[in-house]
């Protein structure tokens, strides 16, 4: 084994709560750092982008500390990169959260907010429960979610969803009172998802140990 | 899909997890890990701690316990009592909290919650209301129904979503730990006033009665303490862990009549018997 040789690194952009991410890391054996440092990041073998909050907000932070080209220059050097929540819609296009605000743009694809009637029924927004994930087509083999099967449970806590330009990228959607999301997503090596795996219980851990043994981290 | 939370509601005081009726007379049922742990191996979809004294005593010393349960527990876990500043949030947040649930210092001061839901995201701010009814009208007290404050609940509920609250927990105070069933009528008009998730608390005494309440209202998660916490007891030699608090209960082994205790796992499987979705 070579347990913690290998650099992960926790993206802190001081949004959210990294205690929950950095006990999953914990758990399956990797020993990630949280920084808010560009040159951690730039040297990095693998990206964690968590994050709970404001779209705007994450992306001011990401600017101000100097963050957003080095995330992207990782990316696209093929750093493997693994976004949370928050984490997976900054890697979009664009959000439409208070109009006009401007992603990562590493997937193409908007942020979108879930309305909170539909068809006259009132729909509760943030989605806060456990919700099932499957497959429109992609198989998951080849993914973090190998071990798992279809329409198993994962922790959502969101009000905004993402949907991708090419659907292509979709690992899984998610049914919300009707209203159907992409609730994780596949491209090359970033993997990124909607719900919380960390807050998932043992499923959601494996998903951090697939992605870890995936990208020969542990 | 849609899904009903099932939230067991660990109330502390001190070291010790307790538990009280109409949020008062507390006894020493055993360590909050214990419970904790327990819950999580079960099903439980996600935790609350509470910290029962701490507005009294303007304290907040739960720090220690949430890092032991938010340890290998890998469920959401949402922490309240006593929390008065953005410091004390981002400290419990830090400790390895994922939400925190206001309530006193909300009443307070209500821009507290709108300050809190900026810095830390709208989820993460949970808020509760302590119902008790009084000649037909329903009005939000605080520090566990003792102070009286004459606001009137749903005003207080609209209120509470303006602000930028993620969440809702409904405490009907004349139900809590009496084993009577919820205030259906009270949860229901919350429920369709807030477009926010609303979590009933106060008055499960059987699974019955959390079904009847799920079928009378689509409400978003059930948090309860009484029943599991009783059946947990009943089938595991509990330990308290200090002196602090009132332990004869426990010596005595004696039980509520009108609490018929269950699992979390019993529970699931008859929500599921009666087509409501759970995890």
């Amino acid at each position: 084994m070579k347990k913690g040789k290998k650099n992960v690194v926790i993206i802190d952009y001081q949004l959210g709560n990294l205690f929950s991410v950095k006990q999953a890391c914990n758990f399956i054996g990797i020993s990630a750092i949280v920084s808010s440092n560009k040159d951690d990041i730039l040297a990095a073998d693998a990206l964690i982008l968590p994050g709970v909050g404001a779209f705007i907000q994450a992306m001011a932070n990401l600017k101000k500390l100097d963050l957003c080209d080095a995330i992207k220059q990782k990316v696209h050097e093929g750093t493997p990169i693994f976004g949370i929540c928050l984490g997976l819609q900054l890697l979009f296009t664009k959000s439409e959260e208070f109009g006009d605000g401007n992603g990562l743009d590493l997937i193409s694809g908007t942020v979108k907010k879930f309305p909170n009637k539909l068809k006259n029924r009132d729909i509760k927004v943030p989605h806060i429960m456990w919700n099932q994930i499957y497959t429109q087509n992609k198989p998951w083999k080849e993914s973090p979610l190998k071990d798992l099967n279809n329409f198993d449970f994962m922790y959502f806590i969101h009000s905004y969803y993402v949907e991708p330009t090419n659907s292509n990228c979709i690992l899984t959607t998610t049914n919300y009172d009707e209203i159907e999301f992409c609730s994780s997503v596949i491209q090359k090596n970033i993997f990124a998802t909607q719900f919380h795996p960390e807050k998932s219980s043992n499923k959601g851990i494996t998903i951090y140990e697939n992605w870890a043994l995936i990208n020969n981290l542990i | 899909m849609k899904t009903v939370r099932i939230i067991p509601r660990l109330d502390i005081k001190g070291p010790n997890l307790v538990k009280g009726i109409h949020l008062e007379g507390l006894r020493a049922l055993g360590k909050p890990y214990d419970f904790a742990k327990h819950y999580y191996d079960c099903g439980a979809d996600e935790l609350l701690l509470m910290d029962v004294v701490a507005s009294l005593y303007e304290r907040n010393s739960l720090h220690d316990i949430i890092t032991e349960t938010a340890k290998n527990n890998f469920i959401p876990t949402t922490v309240g009592g006593g929390i008065r500043t953005v410091d004390d949030i981002k400290n419990i947040l830090r400790a390895g909290a994922d939400k925190v649930c206001l309530n006193t210092a909300a009443i307070k001061n209500p821009q507290f919650i709108r300050e809190a839901s900026r810095k830390f995201g709208s989820s993460t701010i949970v808020v509760a209301i302590e119902a008790i009814e009084d000649n037909g009208k329903y009005l939000a007290y605080t520090d566990n129904g003792r102070e009286y404050t004459g606001l009137d609940v749903f005003e207080w509920a609209q209120q509470i979503e303006e602000l930028g609250a993620g969440e809702l927990v409904i405490t009907s105070v004349d139900k809590e730990g009496t084993g009577n069933g919820f205030d259906t009528e009270l949860i229901s008009k919350i429920n369709k006033l807030v477009t926010i998730p609303v979590i009933a608390h106060g008055g499960a005494g059987k699974k019955e009665d959390v079904i009847n309440l799920i079928k009378s209202s689509p409400i978003s998660a059930v948090m309860i303490s009484s029943i599991f916490h009783y059946d947990y007891i009943q089938s595991n030699k509990s330990m308290v862990s200090s002196l602090e608090g009132n332990l004869q209960f426990l010596k005595q082994k004696t039980r509520i009549n009108k609490l018929n205790p269950c699992s979390i796992i019993d529970l699931k499987n008859e929500l599921k018997k009666n087509n409501i979705n759970c995890r």
